[in-house]
């Protein structure tokens, strides 16, 4: 079906697919990644380039001594031993806090550190050298003399009245305080019933298949940054560099190659990347970082890490009246810049009990620093764990009330007569689409026959369970994320689209890329915005010096702002193209329309293709009348003005079957309902959904960052940090409904965070569907078989 | 991370392997399949001055029936111990113990030599040798010498080969007909280092079990034999009430330490489910899960 005149009419509850938007085509890239071809950050090889490597603390809290570096500099192929002092003089410090988070608190940050070391994997001498080998063969004759400080690992530790401070000049270990009350939760639990849950979020991080990597390139001769780095954000890093070096951002130049994932966790400033860009400025020379596997684990972002206490009132029939939810959450010894330390727990508290209509709410949040790697924004941020602790307490009550866990959800869901909803923590939902979800997700399982299965199978002895969970998802971000508290992170984004002389189009947009297709879907909005073959459209990403600075990819904004941006860029340049058309063809525009690279009749008759416009345009503007412009560049910036965050939601089902003599847990389905508003690109909707529910799933059963009573990180390989792998992962459906925004004429919203945001929920849920039989449940992420033999008294 | 540097030789023979050996004035390590070593050098764990490839050397590669006994070359690759029909007839235990070993790349590089070699508790393939009352060869300056499975596993990552020694063969003794082997393992994810791990050898008299050998992984700093879990099977059927008697008999052979993913009294609970299991399994059909 062709949809005329660009095709998106986003104001329907049922939106019919355009020629290309709605369509579920492959990624343009992805043949050549898989071909080997990829061009990442660590293939980036300059002249004259060096290799850095650090040494790293062995302690997770010391006070820095001498350091001692005379015999490694005199080492082979070795240029420099740098340490802290050497970059004092050159990079201003930097300090994780923003001013809406008010009371946020935060040691500043150097590159590398002057007297204390505060976590185990610290970089504390960077040694550059003609070699990675070298610079490593150095590093071994580096000596440090340390003084052992009392670390401080545990939650409750860390708040104790004579808990070692890990930032001196601070009054306690606890960063951030907040406190959200709606109504009076007190009344509301004296006359209800209620259930209550203590649940516990381990760490886990990233794992990127492709490390944090970095190319600083100074040139003294222009006096020039560039940086060749693995990130989602260049812009960002762009200011960052300039601002904390002194340099005029105009000569500070981000490149961001192939990015092999990022999941937020390629958004931060890391110490290492400070040391590389200063590196480069001290020693006038390219200089090259990559991040091996086991620097990853001790210096990437940790995510999670949560102790939830949370109790829900409810009445006889079911209703939800009020939760009261305590939150301790532990960040590491600082809070991350730019972004904070303190939007997951934040986001937590705002999102539990989101999708339901409660009349009371108090929260508290508190932040607290221990000697660990730092934690800070990852997929999903804060949903994984608000989903959690409302759905269980949601089941928990149904089990109390002898509700099924589908009707006390559609007993209790914000209903479609009450938008715009505004939670008592303060979101506002502009439309959801939670029963609609419910009732899909419900068909979609034959939930009634999995109920019948796990019957006839309990008589067998096998323990399968089932468990769903509903999600409310973050997306589409104003400045009221980050801007309003100072941050220079913009929530706009801008696109340059140029129809070139051979009559294709050239796309530079904002937005980055990192193996999700956000270059795939803006590609599909511009071909069909503009009326060409989705071939002829060429997508230009990450890169500051070519593309039009905006917010970047993160917080699921890459559709939603990203496309919008795409979308009315292209209606300009459509535009152009007919004026000029109708300038030649002695029409009036608005008589013509452009189909399949063709300006057309408005009954489709071809008049000129594209690139007879363009070859006009370009070589015979002398034809043009002289009021008609020639020009066919545009440019187009957009930021979302409407609602602060347009809200997606959805629900997860998951299957799973109990081994209680093992304590293994088998995950035999998975099931998603979604709405992430108008769907660009089914295909990679689905594949958003689908790794994101494997990150969860991860997140539920296998991935853990452990540390031991020291602060030491015991597990930094890919041997005792287990990821999820295909075979303990299960077939995943996924349905969508689409309730596009009305904030934009595209109407998409993110879906990124989706899949991570309700799995690991769902999945507890059904776990302990499996273990009630038996009396026993868990409460602890992830659900390992020590922890769920534990629960069974096994052991 | 990077491997401190090296010098490298690739051998033709293993005699030219024990010259080289013998010739390196620091320290010197044979590389086969090197899953092992290599990430080992990258981790700066161990940084010898020579690497003396072995890996094409043809004398210690085939797998053969010869003087009763399956001998298996050192080189042979775990993709190959997987494959083969050979072992799969007269020591199928490998087989099954092969496909749990890790993922396919690895297999195709890793080698039975290697993997014993190293000694790895928690590897499957030390455990298989003593359950099949293996003999490891062992080839130096002085010669060939064999050594029993039992007395090759001395301590963590610690055998019988001494400095500039080659193991060049195992030599897995054939069964007899009434023989009944499995190897099994219960692990977090397929590929992974097991939480623990069984090998287990029943040669049956009759109805009943002549002899037991039980070699597990995973639960001490060697592969570990069950001395008085197989005394509570020997001489009596293969059935709920000897399998009940040999899991409650197992808790005295068993003294594995807490770890920060499992503690020592799970992982002895799981050994008694794997035993159950695999002795249940053993039972020709006739006895179910459920029973044991």
């Amino acid at each position: 079906m062709r949809r005329r005149g660009g095709g998106v009419s986003a104001a329907t509850d049922s939106p019919g697919r355009g020629r290309y938007i709605g369509r579920g085509l492959p990624r343009p890239g992805a043949k050549r990644l898989l071909a080997g071809r990829g061009r990442y950050t660590d293939d980036v090889v300059l002249p004259r380039m060096l290799h850095a490597a650090f040494l790293r603390s062995p302690y997770a809290h010391a006070r820095l001594g001498a350091i001692e570096t005379a015999e490694a500099a005199a080492m082979p192929g070795v240029h420099a031993v740098l340490t802290g002092a050497d970059f004092a003089r050159i990079c201003a410090p930097w300090t994780g806090t923003l001013s809406h988070f008010k009371g946020l608190r935060s040691a500043p940050q150097r590159p590398l550190p002057t007297d204390r070391v505060v976590w185990a994997g610290q970089p504390v001498v960077m040694v550059v050298a003609e070699s990675r080998a070298e610079a490593e063969d150095a590093l071994e004759v580096i000596g440090i003399d340390f003084e052992e400080l009392e670390p401080v690992v545990d939650l409750d530790a860390a708040r104790a009245a004579d808990a070692p401070r890990i930032d001196a000049d601070a009054p306690d270990n606890v960063l951030f305080r907040t406190r959200i009350e709606a109504g009076s939760t007190a009344e509301a639990f004296a006359e209800a019933r209620s259930v209550a849950v203590d649940l516990r979020f381990g760490r886990h991080t990233a794992v990127t298949m492709e490390p944090r990597a970095l190319v600083a390139d100074y040139d003294p001769a222009e006096e020039r940054l560039t940086v060749h780095q693995s990130t989602q954000t260049p812009y960002q890093f762009q200011d960052i560099y300039a601002r904390h070096f002194g340099l005029s951002e105009a000569r500070v130049r981000v490149i961001a190659p192939d990015v092999g994932g990022s999941f937020g966790m390629k958004l931060h400033l890391y110490h290492e990347d400070m040391a590389v860009v200063g590196a480069s400025l001290l020693l006038k020379r390219p200089v090259k970082f990559t991040a091996d596997r086991m620097e990853a684990f001790a210096s990437d972002i940790h995510a999670r890490d949560h102790r939830v206490r949370a109790r829900l009132a409810f009445a006889e029939d079911g209703r939800m009246r009020a939760i009261e939810v305590d939150d301790v959450t532990g960040v590491g010894p600082f809070s991350a810049y730019p972004r904070t330390s303190a939007v997951e727990g934040n986001q937590v508290v705002r999102l539990i009990g989101a999708p339901y209509r409660l009349s009371d709410y108090r929260a508290d949040l508190t932040v607290v620093a221990q000697n660990k790697v730092q934690m800070s924004q990852y997929r999903a941020v804060g949903h994984p764990i608000a989903c959690a602790v409302t759905e269980r307490l949601v089941d928990l009550a149904a089990r109390e009330l002898g509700l099924d866990p589908f009707e006390i959800r559609r007993r209790n869901y914000v209903t479609d007569t009450m938008y715009p909803h505004r939670t008592p923590s303060g979101y506002t939902f502009e439309r959801l689409s939670l029963a609609t979800c419910l009732d899909r997700l419900h068909a979609l399982m034959d939930y009634p026959a999995l109920r019948a299965e796990q019957a006839a199978l309990r008589e067998t002895g096998i323990h399968r369970g089932i468990g769903i969970a509903t999600y409310v998802e973050i997306t589409n971000p104003t400045p009221a994320f980050y801007g309003v508290g100072g941050a220079h992170i913009s929530a706009q984004d801008g696109c340059v689209l140029k129809l070139t002389p051979a009559g294709d189009v050239a796309c530079a947009i904002s937005i980055t890329e990192q193996g999700q297709g956000s270059e795939a879907i803006v590609g599909q909005i511009v071909a069909e915005g503009v009326g060409l073959d989705r071939d002829r459209v060429r997508v230009l990403t990450g890169d500051t010096e070519t593309t039009p600075s905006g917010g970047a990819t993160w917080a699921c904004r890459g559709a939603g702002i990203g496309g919008e941006t795409a979308l009315q860029a292209a209606r300009k340049l459509r535009a152009r193209i007919l004026e000029i058309a109708a300038a030649i063809l002695q029409a009036e525009a608005s008589a013509l329309d452009i189909r399949d690279g063709a300006v057309t009749d408005a009954d489709g008759s071809p008049r000129m293709t594209l690139t007879e416009v363009a070859n006009l345009a370009y070589y015979r503007s002398d034809l043009l009348p002289p009021d008609v412009s020639p020009a066919l560049t545009v440019a187009h910036h957009f930021a979302p003005r409407g609602y602060p965050f347009a809200f997606t939601n959805g629900i997860h089902g998951s299957l799973v079957e109990v081994d209680p003599e093992t304590g293994l847990v088998r995950i035999l389905k998975h099931w998603v309902v979604e709405d992430c508003g108008r769907i660009i690109n089914p295909l990679l909707v689905d594949e958003q959904i689908r790794g994101g529910v494997v990150q969860g799933l991860g997140a539920a059963f296998f991935e853990e960052c452990r540390y031991g009573e020291t602060g030491q990180l015991l597990n930094g390989s890919m041997t005792d940090y287990l990821v999820p792998m295909a075979c303990e992962m299960p077939d995943i459906v996924i349905r969508h409904v689409e309730t596009p925004t009305q904030d934009t004429e595209l109407g998409a919203k993110g879906c990124g965070e989706a899949g991570t945001a309700a799995s690991s929920a769902a999945a507890l849920n059904a776990v302990n569907d499996a273990l009630l039989p038996l009396g026993a449940a868990v409460s602890q992420l992830p659900m390992t078989p020590e922890r769920i033999l534990r629960a069974l008294g096994v052991v | 991370m990077k491997a401190r540097a090296f010098d490298y030789r690739r051998v033709a023979s293993v005699a030219e392997a024990l010259d080289a050996y013998a010739g390196c004035p620091g320290e010197a390590r044979y590389l086969a399949g090197g899953q092992s070593l290599l990430p080992a050098l990258n981790l700066r764990l161990d940084a010898p001055d020579l690497l003396i490839d072995i890996g094409r050397i043809d004398a210690l590669r085939g797998i053969a029936v010869e003087g009763g006994a399956l001998r298996i070359g050192a080189l042979t690759r775990h993709a190959e111990t997987l494959a083969s029909d050979l072992i799969a007839t007269h020591a199928p235990m490998l087989t099954e113990a092969a496909a749990y070993m890790a993922h396919p790349a690895i297999r195709n590089l890793g080698t039975m030599g290697g993997s014993l070699a190293l000694a790895d508790p928690a590897s499957e393939l030390p455990a298989c040798m003593r359950a099949l009352g293996a003999y490891i060869e062992i080839t130096g300056p002085a010669g060939i010498r064999s050594v029993a499975a039992d007395a090759f596993f001395r301590d963590l990552f610690e055998t019988a080969i001494a400095p500039g020694e080659i193991l060049s063969a195992v030599r897995v003794p054939l069964g007899r007909p009434n023989t009944r082997m499995r190897f099994d393992e219960i692990a977090r994810r397929r590929g992974d280092y097991a939480m623990v791990g069984l090998a287990a050898h029943l040669v049956l008299a009759g109805d009943a079990v002549e002899t037991a050998r039980l070699a597990f992984c995973s639960v001490g700093p060697t592969p570990v034999r069950a001395p008085a879990a197989e005394a509570a099977l020997a001489g009596r059927p293969l059935e709920p009430e000897s399998i009940a008697a040999a899991k409650a008999a197992l808790a005295g052979d068993l003294d594995p330490d807490d770890d920060d993913t499992l503690s020592a009294a799970a992982r002895k609970h799981l050994a008694g489910v794997l035993l159950g299991r695999v002795l249940s399994g053993l039972g020709d059909g006739r006895l179910t899960a459920e029973a044991a």
